[in-house]
């Protein structure tokens, strides 16, 4: 029976204090994982989709509160205007969750470009929905304000040949990202202005 | 235990070498050394968290219960590979996603359970020490060995871990591609295991 106790406080204790370890550690290094996620994962999606834009749309950013979560906001300055923003919204594709960065041209409503940041779809399959111009490039210029299909639902983006899930994830995201825009326009466009003055 | 600290740290550096001599800890030994920079990164990743779980488990060595002792090592060892997964994460992003899901997997390294079982669950804190730098250190540098055989031979290229890269092959020469793919790893494996082997063991 003593054993039994000892067995039982040991594990207790060590786990106790391995989860403080860890609880702490999350806290001290959570902001400087965030900035590196920033740099290293969106940074390079975030370029790509503001080429030409006359200042750096990753260190402009914002955040609001949207369905209770934090999200950044970037915005791109085109022709003097901070007309381009772009955010993260998510998408379950084959392998889990896609994350698909959507820049919106606030002055037309309409999509200025996406970007797959994060996924973890099949490898020369799904994974084109990162790689391939072509696939992204189906979403320039469409309207925000209406939600999209693909092709093999009925609609008119261009799904990937032999990834028709992957593709469905990504346009949910960029339906939930349009939902966002709208929910939270005005909030976005007076605070991207604020940032640009 | 007649042993001296030099002897509890030099043979993992050849006589207990880990992926030769051993042949323990193979999964992240054949899936990582694509480049010399990423089998470096993941030695100094295993060498840290080998230390760490040595150091404590041997202090904790009579407090731990004998039957138990498993489950106790592994809260320890995979603890101390999130704090790496963490730092790493924080420090070293590029490095992170290059190692992916093998930084994670180190918990379930047989190398670190088993200097943990065989090593400092018996012996005091600074030998302890000694076997997990001795080991540690040896399970780098024979990534490191392995990770620029294939990068030389399969890319042409060595790249310096954390620095730059230079062309060490001549321009004639045509990429091995192979020996940077999976299959390439055993091959590179065995060819350096052979070559061990033919090096007079006492």
């Amino acid at each position: 029976m003593r054993d039994m106790i000892k067995m039982v406080v040991v594990i207790t204790l060590l786990s106790t204090l391995s989860g403080g370890l860890l609880a702490y550690l999350q806290e001290a290094l959570g902001p400087q994982i965030e900035q590196q996620k920033l740099v290293f994962v969106k940074g390079p999606v975030l370029e790509a989709l503001f080429e030409g834009a006359e200042n750096k749309p990753v260190d402009s950013r914002f955040k609001l509160t949207v369905d209770g979560e934090e999200t950044s906001f970037f915005v791109g300055v085109y022709d003097g205007q901070p007309s381009v923003v772009a955010f993260e919204a998510y998408g379950s594709g084959f392998g889990g969750n896609i994350g698909v960065m959507v820049a919106v041209d606030t002055t037309k409503d309409e999509i200025y470009g996406i970007g797959v940041t994060t996924h973890s779809e099949t490898p020369g399959l799904g994974s084109r929905a990162k790689t391939d111009p072509a696939f992204a490039a189906g979403f320039r210029h469409l309207s925000v304000l209406e939600s999209h299909k693909v092709k093999p639902d009925g609609g008119g983006v261009d799904a990937l040949s032999g990834a028709t899930v992957t593709s469905r994830g990504v346009v949910a995201a960029v339906n939930k990202a349009d939902e966002i825009y709208k929910a939270h326009k005005d909030e976005i466009v007076q605070q991207a202005k604020a940032l640009a003055l | 235990m007649a042993k001296t600290l030099t002897q509890e740290f030099t043979k993992g550096l050849w006589k207990e070498v880990p992926p030769f001599r051993l042949v323990l800890g193979l999964c992240p030994t054949l899936g990582v050394t694509t480049t010399l920079e990423n089998g470096v990164g993941m030695g100094l990743a295993t060498t840290f968290v080998l230390v760490c779980a040595n150091l404590l488990i041997s202090a904790l060595r009579n407090v731990i219960p004998s039957k138990v002792r498993i489950a106790c090592f592994i809260v320890v060892i995979a603890t101390f590979v999130i704090v790496v997964e963490q730092v790493m994460q924080a420090f070293a992003y590029p490095l992170f996603l290059k190692l992916g899901v093998f930084i994670p997997l180190i918990v379930v390294n047989c190398i670190l359970l088993g200097r943990a079982e065989a090593f400092a669950s018996k012996n005091g804190i600074v030998s302890s020490l000694a076997d997990g730098l001795g080991i540690g250190i040896g399970f780098t540098l024979s990534l490191g060995v392995l990770g620029s055989l294939r990068e030389i031979l399969g890319t042409g290229a060595i790249t310096i871990p954390f620095g730059a890269s230079y062309a060490v092959m001549p321009a004639a020469f045509e990429p091995f591609g192979f020996m940077v793919s999976a299959p390439g790893a055993f091959v590179a494996l065995g060819l350096l295991l052979a070559l061990m082997n033919l090096a007079p063991s006492k």
